[in-house]
């Protein structure tokens, strides 16, 4: 049985998650070449919790592992290892599958690119009228077209925009038929990978408040994953910060941006080109993401870490009070903007 | 000959290095003749960084393109012309527009790859352009290219140099790509969209490393991106423009601490920015129009909150108000609001 | 093009314009546009449209049905084209030794190829798509096994796979097989031959397609693997598989005429044009040329005709070549 929850209102609950690749060559070719099989680490042990209705967003650079954990926890990818559940069922024990089947309709993702997300060769309110078809929701031709016409208008479409086929719509636009298409399941968690990082910046701010108006309107619950640390801090009550396949730190989003613990994550705020830092003069951060088949050892950032010693380059940093940082837990450095270079 | 240019007071004491007047690039489609850029204008001064801004679709690109000559068939330069150091250079003939690349206009690309020969060491690659470009030894520009290398931030470059392309991080090949644009000491500098395609953490130092070389060598800069972020840090000026026109040029902390376009306010409000959250964001309705559907009059007014009759007929030329120039019907022509 | 007007559904939600009808869209595309420009693909259009014509109304515009004994008089045997000194009317091609009309004959046996081309590329169109489907979705050793099949396929020649089936077949069922049944074969041993190309073109265009998200979205709202494929990715596929068919109808055509022209394909009594080259050949060295010389021309026009408009179609959809 599923243990209970550690909070009353938790509705995700993402537990040990790992995911391992296999990017070896092929079996002959390393036969021959003598090289050892190659296995990359995209999630390694990553936990957290999303409240109902709340916004959480993972943020990290490429190679952070975190479109895979969205994929895992929708159930497009199977985890190595770890747990996923939501709604207080497991996503992962065989056991589960008949409850399973009763909340896929309520867990939808929202894609990066509008432009591969939708069938090319459907109209839009075919595209929309999918997923209920596919849960037979609702009976019946006329009724199912009402439904999508309500959608649309719901995204800010034109009911009739649905007899157009994809290709008619802008990047924004085909933005708000997934979403449309997201909620014609009724759907109650949306995972969102990168929706507006296809998009202009005018457009993105469209796509922003619409998605906060619908959590406010249907008490939506969402996973937002992104690499854009203003537009994470604009959307998430809760933001937790990858690095190369683990979290490094989990923050309410207020805190996070005040306060940053990890060195990593005063790094990012630090080096992240921003409006607000018209003509500021500051210290280059160092370094680039390793490479992740071959990560450093202990933790991970130590190679470009001003606070790492011996211990950080041996011993796994473990994730405790929000950080997982031996500097933090070991009070060398408390938290806030100023210790950075 | 189009009508004489109105002088546009230069930045800097100095005379501009590259001046851009009445440009105007159209593309021959089968559906007819589309303009991509329509009579754009602007001066870069030396050791000037010029940020060019705008969404997908708003010509920023192809003004690039347009500077460098780059601009292939079916499209074609219709008008306007470009003066680099005094000199016209948008007629020039196709050879002669060649050796000027390189020589004294330094190009960097989104992927640094497009820009390295990925089977020549990028020590050889560097010292070609130099010794293509100036009369200096063999061993002279090994020595200047190992030099640039360290300029750039390369660690070891009397190793590196014998590297091959990708031997590189993306960070390190985007500054071997910039060593490579410095090679021949150009006058100026065509960055297009040089940090899109790179981590946030590196794009930081690849954008201050932009900066410092164009004011060491005296290098204008032509930044073209659609991250405020990256201008708002890197430029001294800043265009903003949307659908093939220029709607606000001026100083970057006059345009995006105070700008005066209706366009340009929407999109300042519209980026989420670090230092605070508002609860919602400024939105402009709607997207670009396509340049088969350019809107008659003043090119934003269906998207625009201000528009009045005047603007859906008469378009806006640029006009000075304060320290920017503005191409707005609601900043008259002494530079005040107007209603 | 009218649906592109930019709106502003953000704020003003307006009615959209009509969607435009397929073939206004058809119209209106840049493969039509390609096909407009290029004089040689009109043509070549133009005149497989033609045989295909002829193919279809034979029975009704031919001067006699040939293969009515009823209708051939020997009197009639052995005439020269109507342009000789000898020709007669209606015979305008001439006829063979049988008195059989030579241009009848032509267009019954266009018929015929035509049918046996376009079965053939249904069935290994069929069977390639099918597979190619398979083996790209599932990969891992499913896509193994039916990849070194195709590979080890393609080490043979197209004309030796059918020429093996149909022998296998034959040998099987014995010297009595009715026409029909022999038709059937000569079907199934061209299908079996060409379903490679379809296969490997089809795995690849899937690996590319099943990664995208919209087949991710199907996933999601638990669409089963069969219903993805057909509903999803088979229509986002066929791009190149209408380039292949139609260069491989006149593959088929030609590997049919082989066979019927090596003598194991088609009866006598049932003459594709292969047949008729076959049997009209021995009538080279007594100077009747024509029982030979025009079904050759009708299936080289024929076939040369059908690979152009492939050519232009292979041309007009690689995004690279433009």
């Amino acid at each position: 049985m599923t243990p209970p929850f550690p909070r009353q209102d938790d509705y995700v609950r993402v537990q040990n998650l790992r995911r391992l690749f296999d990017v070896s060559r092929p079996w002959l070719n390393r036969m021959i070449e003598r090289q050892p099989r190659q296995i990359l680490r995209a999630v390694d042990g990553v936990s957290f919790e999303v409240a109902k209705g709340e916004t959480f967003a993972v943020v990290g650079e490429s190679g952070s592992g975190k479109s895979t954990v969205a994929r895992m926890v929708v159930g497009l990818l199977p985890p190595s290892d770890g747990e996923v559940a939501i709604a207080g069922v497991s996503m992962t024990d065989p056991r589960a599958a008949a409850a399973r089947r009763q909340l896929r309709r309520r867990i939808q993702m929202i894609f990066q690119d509008p432009y591969a997300s939708m069938n090319p060769r459907w109209r839009v309110d075919r595209i929309i009228a999918e997923p209920i078809r596919a849960f037979d929701l609702i009976r019946g031709e006329r009724e199912i077209q009402a439904r999508v016409g309500e959608l649309l208008t719901l995204v800010g479409l034109h009911p009739d925009d649905g007899r157009k086929y994809p290709h008619a719509f802008s990047g924004g636009q085909r933005q708000r038929i997934a979403i449309a298409r997201a909620l014609a399941s009724n759907a109650e968690f949306l995972v969102a990978d990168e929706p507006t990082s296809a998009l202009d910046v005018s457009v993105q701010a469209q796509i922003l408040n619409l998605m906060r108006d619908l959590q406010d309107r249907f008490g939506l619950t969402y996973l937002f994953i992104s690499h854009n640390l203003a537009v994470v801090r604009h959307m998430a009550s809760r933001i937790g910060v990858m690095y190369l396949g683990r979290l490094v730190e989990i923050g309410g989003g207020r805190e996070l941006f005040a306060t940053p613990k990890h060195p990593y994550t005063r790094m990012l705020l630090d080096a992240v080109p921003d409006m607000s830092h018209t003509g500021r003069q500051r210290i280059p951060v160092q370094g680039e993401i390793p490479n992740p088949i071959d990560p450093p050892s202990g933790c991970t950032f130590h190679p470009r870490c001003p606070f790492a010693n011996a211990r950080c380059v041996a011993e796994v940093p473990p994730f405790k009070d929000g950080v997982a940082c031996h500097a933090v837990h070991e009070g060398r450095l408390v938290p806030g903007m100023q210790a950075v270079a | 000959m189009p009508p004489p240019p109105e002088m546009i007071p230069p930045p800097a004491s100095s005379a501009p290095i590259l001046s851009v007047r009445n440009l105007r690039v159209e593309f021959a489609t089968r559906r007819g003749v589309l303009t991509a850029i329509d009579d754009v204008s602007f001066d870069i001064a030396r050791g000037e960084v010029l940020g060019v801004v705008g969404e997908s679709g708003a010509g920023k690109s192809v003004t690039g393109s347009a500077v460098i000559g780059l601009i292939d068939p079916p499209g074609r330069i219709a008008g306007g012309e470009i003066r680099l150091g005094g000199e016209r250079i948008d007629d020039l003939p196709p050879e002669r527009m060649r050796q000027m690349r390189g020589r004294r206009i330094g190009m960097i690309f989104q992927d640094p790859l497009t820009s390295l020969n990925p089977l020549y060491r990028v020590g050889r690659q560097i010292e070609e352009t130099i010794r293509t470009h100036t009369d200096l030894s063999a061993r002279a520009a090994r020595q200047r290219a190992i030099d640039l290398l360290a300029e750039v931030g390369i660690p070891a470059p009397e190793r590196r140099i014998d590297g091959y392309p990708h031997e590189f991080s993306g960070g390190m090949r985007q500054r071997v790509v910039i060593a490579l644009a410095l090679a021949a000491e150009p006058e100026l500098i065509i960055a297009d969209e040089p940090t899109t395609a790179l981590d946030v953490s590196v794009q930081a130092q690849i954008i201050a490393l932009l900066k410092r070389l164009g004011r060491d060598h005296g290098t204008a800069v032509m930044l073209i991106t659609h991250d405020m972020g990256v201008i708002a840090e890197a430029a001294d000026r800043v265009a903003v423009m949307y659908a093939g026109r220029v709607a606000e040029i001026g100083p970057v902390d006059a345009v995006v601490g105070d700008p005066l376009h209706p366009y340009a306010k929407g999109l300042m409000g519209a980026i989420p920015t670090l230092a605070h959250s508002a609860e919602r964001l400024a939105q402009i309705p709607g997207s670009m129009p396509r340049l088969s559907a350019i809107p008659p009059g003043c090119a934003f007014n269906p998207r625009c909150p201000k528009v009045f009759s005047r603007c859906t007929v008469e378009r806006p030329e640029p006009l000075p108000v304060g320290s920017h120039r503005v191409a707005c019907h609601l900043y008259d022509e002494s530079g005040q609001a107007a209603a | 093009m009218a649906t592109t007007a930019p709106t502003t559904p953000a704020t003003l939600p307006e009615a959209a314009p009509r969607p435009a009808s397929r073939l206004a869209r058809f119209l209106d595309s840049d493969l039509y546009a390609s096909f407009r420009r290029s004089k040689l693909a009109m043509a070549a259009f133009v005149a497989t449209v033609l045989f295909f014509a002829v193919a279809v109304l034979a029975p009704w515009i031919s001067p006699q049905n040939p293969y009515d004994p009823a209708q051939l008089e020997l009197m009639n045997a052995s005439l020269p084209p109507i342009w000789a000194a000898d020709g007669q009317a209606p015979f305008w091609l001439g006829t063979d030794d049988q008195g059989r009309d030579v241009l009848s004959a032509v267009f019954y046996g266009m018929r015929l190829s035509l049918f046996i081309g376009v079965l053939g590329v249904v069935v290994s169109g069929t069977l390639g798509i099918g597979l190619g489907l398979i083996a790209g979705y599932v990969g891992g050793f499913v896509d193994t096994i039916i990849m070194r099949v195709a590979d080890v396929q393609l080490t043979f020649p197209a004309i030796l796979i059918a020429l093996v089936v149909d022998g296998v077949a034959k040998a099987v069922a014995g010297a009595h097989m009715d026409v029909d049944a022999q038709l059937a074969l000569i079907i199934v041993a061209i299908g079996l031959s060409f379903w490679v190309q379809y296969a490997r073109t089809v795995r690849g265009s899937v690996m590319v397609e099943k990664n995208k998200d919209y087949v991710q979205a199907g996933r999601l709202i638990g669409l089963s693997a069969p219903v993805i494929l057909t509903r999803h990715i088979l229509p986002n596929v066929t791009g190149p598989v209408f380039v292949i068919a139609t260069i491989n109808l006149a593959l088929a055509i030609i590997t049919e005429a082989t066979l019927s022209f090596l003598g194991t394909g088609l009866p006598e009594t049932m003459p594709s044009l292969g047949t008729l080259i076959r049997t009209g050949n021995r009538f080279l060295f007594s100077g009747e040329w024509w029982i030979v010389a025009f079904p050759g021309l009708a299936l080289a026009g024929l076939v040369l005709a059908i690979n152009l408009l492939g050519d232009w179609l292979r041309d007009a959809l690689n995004p690279k070549l433009q």
